[in-house]
């Protein structure tokens, strides 16, 4: 990564050379792409093990793997994907990068932290990777008592130490980016002049902070009962094995809006830059993600709806989630509203743009298909479920996601990528994508079961065509890997704004020097301004 | 380190502030403009962090609350077992460090360094003191066979031992988890100690003797909440 | 191939007509998304590189509008989920009582009539039928797609559900709950007969009913020593408990259903009758799930026929006892 020295100045990334240097950076932005590089790194894991769960679901019967190994490729590839992928995907890469530049800052509140933090992960990671090649882990991704406490045979501990460290990681980002929001901004950045990614980032750093010790602690009881069997979670000891799953949706539902938000935010510049107008109800838009994030925290229990909770307790939290809806809903029409009479481009950022918010209304819509009491008894624990969470987490997060690594690519290495095969990218991923996940809303109101190995052979035709689309999605996802690291040493140089954008970010160099701002910016204008950008575009 | 290119600034009325910046020195980190945000987002910092301190000890807190609301009668009979004075001399023991604690700060504000080491030493005695305190009351349990991982687990005076076993499981997991933080608070209590003996801390600069007070006063909340949980409530049937 | 499953209960169409209703308002507003994103897309495309489009402001009218609408749409939703959950939850008094068992990897069906089937169930249509059920080890999920009806299965409790089957056939039964290695093999087959075919399949495998298996595990664990029909015995008279109020000791009461009795079986100290002394031993690991509900419906017999005694002594009658009059 450290090869593109573009020009004769510093920048963060020839600042200094090494190994060294860069594990031992303090420098936010080196943070970032050591983030990058792993998470990637975690994303092509995770996505081998989605390969081989499509591949063996191609037949009814088991041909390519037992049983066995079936449990624990779908629970590595939820464990993987969730926990060390989603989770520190655009709040540890784009929003370490670029949350503290956004606001006029010169690093993070902690950079000493924001270093600790991706060292957990790094330590988080490990123990998972430790156990996956010790034996596997085949409890599900949801650890669900009694069987991830008495009955499973795997390596539990491991996993859920991993998970557990994992987490302090994720805190402490939080904490990093709530501080620095918070006493950090430039003179003049008042909190409604703030981007709304900055916004969003600040919301899920709440979840972050308030969710995940919740989740930590949980773990800490998984461990002490499987270790000295003391009967918090079991039955057989007077234990409650319904507890584990309200502490553990405690945090796990809002963990959701933890993948999701960031996301949301990267669509609120996208949209805006690519329409060269100020987002449709900037207020309503920042508001919305503080009220996901609140509200979030109260709806943890419509996963248990068959569980054998009360009556009650199932309407008050069906009630609640569809509070969850509404401010979702917000947003979805405000970056339409955006696009109305603006002048707008079709660069590859606005393709992925598109297809988040059509995907994620989709994925939106259909929560309020598991939402609903009547409706989520026949379809929970289906592929219903599972197409419904792909939509929210791989068709809305991971289509921001990549549409921000395009959106500031430039910014992050001073190199375009090449935008015809970025394009087609961005709409090979779309394609794949929903044949690889629509036909699974289908299979899941026929009644096709969540983590089966074997299936009816009636269910045969769609489980072809979403593995047909799995085909696809992973060339989508396999070219830019392929052209981005080619165009760190052969894209075209790119200038300080190739987008014409507005935000601090474009008003300084591509990339970025270590410290940001030879001088703090003093703002003086709202955000989206787009009558104080110079017009010029510049071409290196 | 600024050697590049001129940039041109987004806003040209761009006033000129911070010029203290991008002198490292342990009082005033780069990132930083004043001593006072400095200040401000270290105490932020902490407070945030406390907050997930809360949410952390909050689910047991929350099993807890289930189990002792569904096992009432076994949980105060075990609630009982428990040696209250012993419980109460520690609590006694955690209010007088966080005196000490709070003088201690009060030193360090006022740049007294022989009172600031006193208070800090006395501090982490009292720390220490509650610990072996708290490990005496522990083998006790284990004469007591009160410890619930041991195939000897035993409580008087009820059939339902898998109830007992549940008060005494959240009893050595909470104030071991308590016991843990006290442990890390020692730790930088320590750290501290060292670093004023260093002449690292001035009025001006005291932020970490503030922060590690505020959390030796978290770790002593928490004392105050699982005190009366599992010695007091239900004491008398 | 069908896009919905068969309905074959009575909750299946209703379940079906929330779907086409949210189905509907889901196409119309991807459909609006859609629509709006490619014509605002393809109308304001950029058409040279310093336009400038005018500032956005916020219309508040429009906020409330689209929060307002939507919101009232899902409250509909919720309203007409929320009422289909009731009618599920609640079963009919006079349903027909099933007890299932689940364990790492089968489902052990009981009928009060005695016939036992491992992985199968039959029952008759247009009855409802009411399970209770089980587990002996981890979570598992009872799911009939056709029936639209599913219910985890926890060890250490009861849970019930209830559907009556409208259309005879063989539906498919899944465990929904992952349950560990042999989880997508805990299926089965739910056969629902006409009421004749089913009392032909109940005369075709002759056994002693639940109660009576129940009644011969009450002799065997030599539950009558203490527990005497007319109440003399050491501990509580059985006769007439089931569905009673019962007052514990140390003030409280509780009453006396299938939940009740199983852990008064296995954990009795736990719930102690006012009056009497907590002189019972577990049961824990004595009886199976399975006995336990034999017991159940024994101790339910007892109240069927109100002029029956509860045999009092050893010498409990082996065969036909229960149900079966003059058998004391």
């Amino acid at each position: 990564m450290a090869t593109a020295a573009v020009l004769e100045r510093e920048t963060y990334l020839n600042a200094s050379y090494g190994l060294k240097s860069w594990l031992l950076t303090k420098d936010h932005k080196r943070i970032a792409i050591l983030y990058f590089i792993t998470i990637s790194i975690f994303f092509a894991i995770g996505g081998t093990f989605a390969g081989l769960i499509r591949l063996e679901l191609l037949t009814p019967q088991a041909d390519l793997v037992s049983s066995e190994t079936y449990n624990k490729l779908f629970t590595m590839h939820g464990v993987i994907m969730v926990f060390f992928f989603l989770i520190p995907s655009i709040p540890a890469t784009l929003g370490n990068f670029f949350l503290p530049i956004m606001i006029g800052a010169r690093d993070l509140a902690f950079p000493r932290i924001n270093l600790l933090s991706w060292y957990l992960l790094i330590l988080g990671g490990v123990l998972a990777i430790y156990a996956m090649v010790a034996g596997g882990v085949d409890t599900g991704w949801t650890f669900y008592t009694p069987y991830s406490t008495s009955y499973a045979n795997t390596y539990v501990i491991a996993t859920a130490l991993g998970i557990f460290v994992a987490g302090f990681s994720s805190i402490l980002t939080g904490l990093n980016f709530v501080v620095t929001v918070h006493r950090m901004r430039a003179p003049g950045m008042t909190w409604f002049r703030m981007p709304l990614f900055v916004w969003a980032h600040y919301a899920t750093s709440l979840i972050q902070i308030l969710g995940t010790p919740v989740l930590a602690v949980t773990l800490v009881l998984i461990l002490c009962e499987r270790t000295l069997h003391i009967g918090i979670f079991d039955p057989a000891l007077g234990g409650d094995p319904i507890l584990f799953q309200h502490m553990f949706w405690f945090y796990s539902h809002p963990a959701v809006y933890i993948m999701v938000l960031p996301g949301m935010g990267v669509i609120s510049e996208i949209v805006s830059t690519y329409s060269r107008k100020p987002v449709y109800g900037y207020a309503f838009v920042a508001f919305s993600s503080l009220a996901i994030a609140v509200v979030g925290f109260l709806v943890w229990g419509h996963h248990l709806y068959v569980s054998g909770q009360s009556l009650y307790a199932g309407l008050v939290f069906s009630f609640l989630s569809y509070f969850v809806a509404i401010p979702s809903a917000v947003k979805v029409f405000n970056w339409t509203a955006t696009l109305y009479k603006g002048s707008i481009s079709y660069d590859t950022p606005m393709l992925y743009a598109f297809g988040f918010i059509g995907l994620f209304t989709v994925g939106g819509l259909t929560g309020l298909f598991v939402a609903s009491l009547g409706l989520d008894v026949h379809v929970t624990d289906t592929y219903f479920v599972i197409a419904h969470f792909h939509y929210v987490m791989v068709g809305g997060t991971i289509m921001a996601y990549l549409g921000g690594v395009h959106y500031w690519w430039p910014k992050m290495t001073g190199r375009m990528y090449p935008e015809h095969f970025a394009r087609l990218s961005a709409v090979v991923v779309f394609i794949g994508f929903n044949l690889t996940f629509f036909p699974q809303f289908i299979l899941g109101y026929q009644g096709m079961p969540r983590r089966y190995h074997v299936y009816p052979p009636e269910y045969q035709v769609l489980h072809v065509l979403s593995t047909a689309g799995a085909t696809v999605l992973a060339v989508g996802y396999i070219m830019p890997l392929i052209y981005l690291i080619w165009s760190l040493k052969y894209g075209p140089v790119a200038g300080k704004n190739p987008w014409g954008a507005t935000g601090l970010e474009w008003s300084i160099p591509s990339p970025p020097p270590t410290h940001n701002f030879d001088r703090i910016p003093v703002v003086m204008h709202e955000a989206y301004d787009y009558s104080a950008v110079p017009r010029e575009v510049e071409v290196g | 380190m600024d050697s590049q290119i001129q940039q041109s600034h987004v806003h040209p009325s761009d006033l000129h502030q911070g010029e203290a910046h991008h002198l490292e020195t342990l009082a005033l980190r780069e990132q930083f403009d004043t001593e006072a945000q400095q200040k401000d987002a270290s105490t932020l910092g902490m407070w945030v962090f406390l907050i997930t301190e809360v949410m952390f000890f909050g689910g047991m807190f929350l099993g807890y609350t289930l189990y002792r609301s569904n096992y009432a009668d076994t949980w105060a009979l075990a609630s009982r077992s428990l040696n209250l004075p012993i419980g109460a001399t520690n609590t006694c023991v955690l209010l007088f460090s966080s005196f000490t604690m709070a003088m201690a700060v009060r030193a360090g504000q006022l740049g007294k360094k022989k009172a600031v080491i006193l208070f800090l030493i006395l501090t982490m005695l009292f720390g220490l003191a509650f610990l072996g305190i708290k490990g005496y009351e522990w083998t006790q349990k284990f004469e007591e066979h009160h410890v619930p991982a041991l195939a000897n687990f035993h409580l008087e005076g009820t059939q339902l031992q898998g109830q007992a076993k549940l008060f005494f499981s959240f009893y050595f997991a909470m104030t071991g988890l308590h016991a843990l933080h006290m442990v890390v608070g020692v730790g930088i209590v320590l750290f501290i100690i060292f670093q004023t003996m260093r002449n690292k801390y001035s009025p001006k600069y005291y932020t970490p003797i503030d922060i590690a007070g505020l959390y030796w006063h978290f770790v002593d909340v928490v004392w105050i909440f699982l005190f009366p949980l599992f010695y007091l409530i239900d004491r008398h049937p | 191939m069908h896009f919905f499953p068969d309905q074959a209960s009575t909750i299946s169409p209703e379940v079906d007509h929330l779907a086409y209703f949210m189905l509907a308002v889901s196409i119309f507003f991807t459909v609006l998304i859609f629509g709006a994103v490619f014509y605002f897309a393809i109308k304001y495309r950029r058409r040279s590189d310093d336009e400038l489009p005018g500032g956005g402001h916020t219309g508040l009218a429009l906020e409330v509008v689209w929060s307002v609408i939507p919101f009232g749409l899902t409250m509909i939703m919720f309203g007409w989920g929320a009422s289909i959950f009731f009618k599920e939850s609640v079963p009919p008094d006079d349903a027909m009582n099933i007890y299932v068992v689940g364990k790492q990897w089968m489902w052990k069906l009981q009928h009060q009539e005695g016939q036992r089937e491992i992985n199968e169930l039959h029952i008759p249509i247009n009855r409802p039928i009411r399970l209770t059920m089980t587990s002996e080890d981890v979570i598992h999920s009872f799911y009939v797609p056709d029936f639209r009806t599913k219910q985890d299965v926890v060890p250490g409790r009861y849970t019930t559900t209830w559907f009556t089957a409208t259309k005879p056939g063989k539906y498919h039964l899944f465990c929904a709950e992952y349950c560990g290695t042999k989880h997508s093999g805990m299926i089965g087959w739910v056969y629902a007969m006409r009421p004749e075919d089913y009392q032909e399949w109940l005369a075709g495998s002759p056994t002693g009913s639940m109660a009576d298996r129940g009644a011969r595990l009450f002799d065997d664990l030599a539950c009558a020593n203490c527990h005497h029909a007319d109440g003399s015995g050491r501990c509580p008279t059985l006769v007439g408990l089931f569905g009673s109020t019962v007052r514990l000791a140390g003030g409280g009461a509780v009453k006396a259903d299938e939940a009740y009795i199983r852990e008064s079986i296995l954990n009795p100290p736990a719930k102690i009758v006012a009056g009497y002394q907590p002189l019972m031993p577990t049961f824990q690991g004595l009886v199976t799930e399975e006995g336990v509900v034999e017991l159940i419906e024994y101790i339910k017999s007892l109240n069927a026929k109100p002029g029956l005694e509860q045999t009092g002594q050893p010498a409990v009658p082996g065969a036909g006892a229960g149900s079966q009059p003059g058998n004391q």
